[in-house]
């Protein structure tokens, strides 16, 4: 187990470098000049970007850059932004926010997600059974943006009971619309996930010896039926997460939550390389962990999960 | 289940530590006295010289005062750190006496020096501001930054300046100096309020990045905090020398990215103020009916055009180009794609600024598609598909296909909107010369003097002529209004240039777009928006609660 750990740990270092650097060259593959739309409609002076070509290693070949990029890195010096903002301010700024968005998101997600499937497997087909169907069918075909707009215009601005953006600093009450909005696409898959797996372990053979031992149905289901049943919605929640993280740019759009989505967009369009590299190591580095963190999982809910 | 113990075990801390780092606390909190205001993140550090986009300019603006100031309801000129600016009798040189007893927010005071070093700081090349080119016209200017031979991405390296200093600039006494330019310029003094101009205390010389972080100014607010990506807060200064002070104790600057989403804060509450409603509100004037008083509009000192790449030989014919301008249904698409909201333009400046003279472009700028067929069968007809190119980032899609289907239907030629991904990739496109079609073109003013859209978009090489128009008699025209005696007399030399444009069309003007901006009337008693579109601060004053 503990060799099992390490070894996880250890592959970390080439994914990490290997991502970090493809990352890095995407940014630079994406064509265009970062000083070109700069100054308005005016072409930005010559001095200008000649100074800034300097202050940001531009002439240098990509291989080159990365290496300086990455030596910086390891300082502990995530570099500046091409408005001389620190980005490790911009991301200690971010990050919170956005790790609180995700968990309301995977919060909201896991529990609704969850209770829907287990009540429609454990039912079976019936008047539930169809609505869940119908009402995931509907949330996995609208668009967030759709969502998150109906929901925001709706509850904040109609009924004014949500405020229609969210602060810098917000609570977990600010979030839960966002939190929703986000998490509605995942809860739909959560529990039609849940249903099945729960559907078809219902007829496994462990289940009916349970029963025939005579074992309250409460205990069959909490205990035997749910933890198998789990594996597969608990490999999707964790890597949801990760998902969550880098993938809420339409919902902190709509609700201007200043967090690491739309960081990372605004930066790709602008071409700050340094700070998409940034940002993306560190969701690179939530991917890992949760993956290692869900690998882990399995074998508090199946006992015949071995690892080494 | 002793494995399972263990892995829950070592689950359990890597799941909190994965998770604390969001669960830190502590709410901001507003107080009553602060003004919130929909803002974007600038793009340079916030050092007067090196802001020339909106959104740093805002900030900049507030918290320096420069030596004239423009007046937030019809941008006319007056002094406020300058005392007196006098010209000399052919328009070359300046004296300008600075008002004594103002300080920068650290207690420093304003000098001459504090202005004439600011300029010679951000002039000189190696430095590499943005705002540089603003300096062009004092004399000494090319010793100090000498143009690179063959452009920024050619291969020759630009020479090193020769100078640290403009030799135009010459302090005489602690409160007056001296600007004397390379040619005579009678609207020189409009532009001193341009942000490029403003004066940097001494402490930015020896402590830039600490200026950076914490910048100082002279003006009416003072810079209080900043959170990059998030919000920046300037409170009051309150030994301010000049007239206009600040009435509200603070100013936030929150960043949005969807004008959408704040113009739905200021709906409901949470926003005081946006500088420019979005396009989606304008639809049946709704945002007049949600602002109720707080809606405002004035004439903005901002033009759209369409622009033709005068170095692709198939543009070459003017007959060709009037044709095209008048077959653009002006009226009908501002009324179907804006609502009515920008008004179809008849010249080449915006009717705001000092100087404009209506109907400049005559019949050329109105709809008539019969006289635009025979224009064009005059120019030889149009081979191949003419294309709109604009960056679809910019909320041109729109009214680019309505242009692209009037000129087709009117014309009978083959139009195609050709949109590119971006406005820097576009900006690339039009710095490269690599345009094979119309494009885009928009301007706003720096300085309320029509002077502004001329010089910059249309003498031959100028640094924003991305079509390389190049006429000999309006470059003349410009160099005579540039000498004229007085302001009045250059602003009829500048509207005769502007008249040879006409002949000319380079440029196709499309509409003039106003300031539409808006406050909330639940905390605010008043609150002007520019014609540059920006809130004017210290106008600002809360109802009494």
């Amino acid at each position: 187990m503990g060799r099992y750990v390490l070894r996880r740990l250890l592959q970390l270092i080439p994914v990490f470098i290997g991502t970090t650097f493809l990352i890095y060259a995407m940014v630079w593959a994406v064509p265009g000049d970062p000083f070109a739309g700069k100054c308005g409609e005016r072409p930005c002076p010559e001095s200008y970007v000649k100074e800034m070509t300097e202050q940001f290693n531009l002439d240098d070949p990509l291989v080159v850059q990365y290496f300086k990029y990455l030596a910086q890195l390891f300082s502990g010096d995530f570099g500046e932004t091409y408005n001389g903002v620190q980005i490790s301010q911009l991301i200690a700024n971010a990050y919170p926010t956005t790790v609180r968005l995700a968990l309301v998101a995977l919060v909201i997600e896991a529990v609704i997600g969850v209770l829907a499937g287990i009540i429609t497997g454990l039912r079976g087909k019936g008047f539930l059974d169809s609505l869940v169907l119908v009402s995931t069918l509907f949330l996995i075909s609208l668009p967030v943006f759709v969502t998150g707009f109906v929901l925001k215009v709706w509850l904040g601005t109609e009924l004014d009971l949500i405020k229609t953006s969210v602060g810098s600093d917000p609570t977990f009450g600010e979030l839960l619309v966002p939190g929703f909005v986000l998490g509605s696409l995942s809860m739909a898959y959560v529990a039609r996930l849940t249903r099945t797996s729960m559907m078809e372990n219902k007829r496994a053979d462990y289940v009916r010896t349970a029963y025939a031992k005579g074992l309250e149905p409460r205990r069959v289901v909490g205990v035997h039926l749910l933890r198998n049943s789990m594996i597969p919605v608990i490999t999707f929640l964790g890597t949801d997460l990760g998902a969550l993280m880098g993938g809420a740019i339409v919902t902190e759009g709509v609700f201007n939550i200043r967090g690491i989505g739309g960081l990372v967009y605004k930066a790709i369009l602008t071409k700050e390389g340094m700070t998409v590299t940034g940002i993306v190591t560190l969701l690179v580095l939530v991917y890992l962990l949760m993956n290692l963190l869900v690998d882990i999982l399995y074998a508090v809910l199946d006992p015949r999960i071995r690892y080494d | 289940m002793r494995k399972g113990r263990l892995a829950a075990m070592l689950a359990a801390p890597l799941a909190v530590a994965l998770l604390a780092s969001g669960c830190g606390g502590g709410g901001s909190s507003a107080s009553a006295d602060t003004v919130t205001v929909e803002w974007g993140e600038p793009e340079n550090p916030l050092i007067p010289g090196n802001t020339t986009e909106v959104n740093g300019g805002n900030v900049i603006d507030s918290i320096f005062s420069g030596l004239v100031k423009y007046s937030p309801d019809d941008a006319s000129v007056s002094n406020e750190m300058a005392e007196q600016i006098t010209p000399s009798p052919d328009n070359k040189s300046f004296t300008i006496k600075i008002k004594p007893g103002w300080t920068f927010h650290d207690g420093s005071p304003v000098t001459a020096d504090s202005f004439v070093k600011a300029w010679n700081y951000t002039a000189y090349g190696p430095n590499g501001q943005q705002g540089a080119s603003f300096f062009e016209q004092i004399k000494g200017y090319d010793d100090v930054n000498p143009a690179d031979p063959d452009g920024a991405s050619g291969p020759q390296e630009a020479p090193k300046p020769t100078a640290e200093t403009m030799s135009g600039l010459k302090v005489l006494d602690p409160n007056t100096f001296q600007v004397e330019l390379k040619a005579p310029l009678a609207i020189f003094p409009t532009m001193l309020g341009y942000s490029a101009f403003y004066p940097l205390p001494e402490v930015f010389y020896t402590d830039k990045d600490g200026f950076e972080d914490k910048p100082i100014g002279n003006g009416p607010f003072k810079f209080d905090s900043r959170s990059p990506n998030e919000s920046l807060t300037v409170t009051r200064y309150d030994e301010f020398k000049g007239e206009d002070k600040a009435k509200v104790g603070a100013v936030e600057f929150k960043v949005y990215d969807e004008l959408d989403t704040a113009y739905q804060d200021l709906v409901s509450g949470n926003l005081d103020f946006i500088r420019q409603v979005p396009v989606s509100a304008l639809t049946g004037d709704k945002w007049r009916a949600d602002l109720g008083e707080g809606a405002q509009e004035k004439p903005g000192l901002l033009t759209q055009n369409i622009a033709f790449p005068l170095y692709d030989e198939r543009f070459k014919n003017p007959d060709l180009r009037k044709a095209i301008s008048m077959a653009i249904d002006r009226p009908t698409i501002t009324q179907q794609i804006f609502a009515g909201s920008r008004q179809p333009a008849d010249g080449w400046t915006s009717p705001s600024v000092e100087g404009f003279v209506p109907g400049q472009c005559g019949e050329y700028c109105t709809f008539n598609p019969e006289k635009a067929k025979q224009l064009l069968a005059k120019a030889g007809g149009f081979d191949g598909t003419l294309t709109i190119i604009t960056n679809g980032d910019g909320g041109h899609n729109e009214w680019s296909e309505a242009v692209a289907s009037s000129i087709r239907q009117n014309l009978g030629i083959d139009v195609q909107y050709t949109p590119t991904p971006t406005f820097s990739e576009f900006r690339r496109q039009a710095n490269a010369r690599e345009f094979t079609g119309m494009y885009r073109t928009g301007w706003v003013a720096d300085y309320p003097n029509i002077e502004t859209f001329l010089t910059q978009l249309y003498r031959t090489g100028a640094s924003s002529n991305d079509g390389e128009y190049s006429n000999p008699a309006f470059d003349a025209a410009l160099d005579k209004a540039n000498a004229a005696p007085n302001v009045e007399a250059a602003n009829k030399l500048y509207a005769d240039a502007e008249k040879l444009l006409a002949n000319d069309m380079p440029v196709i003007p499309l509409w003039t777009q106003p300031v539409q901006a808006g406050f909330s009337t639940e905390r605010l008693a008043e609150a002007k928006a520019t014609p540059f579109r920006k809130l004017d601060l210290t106008s600002v004053t809360l109802k009494q609660q």
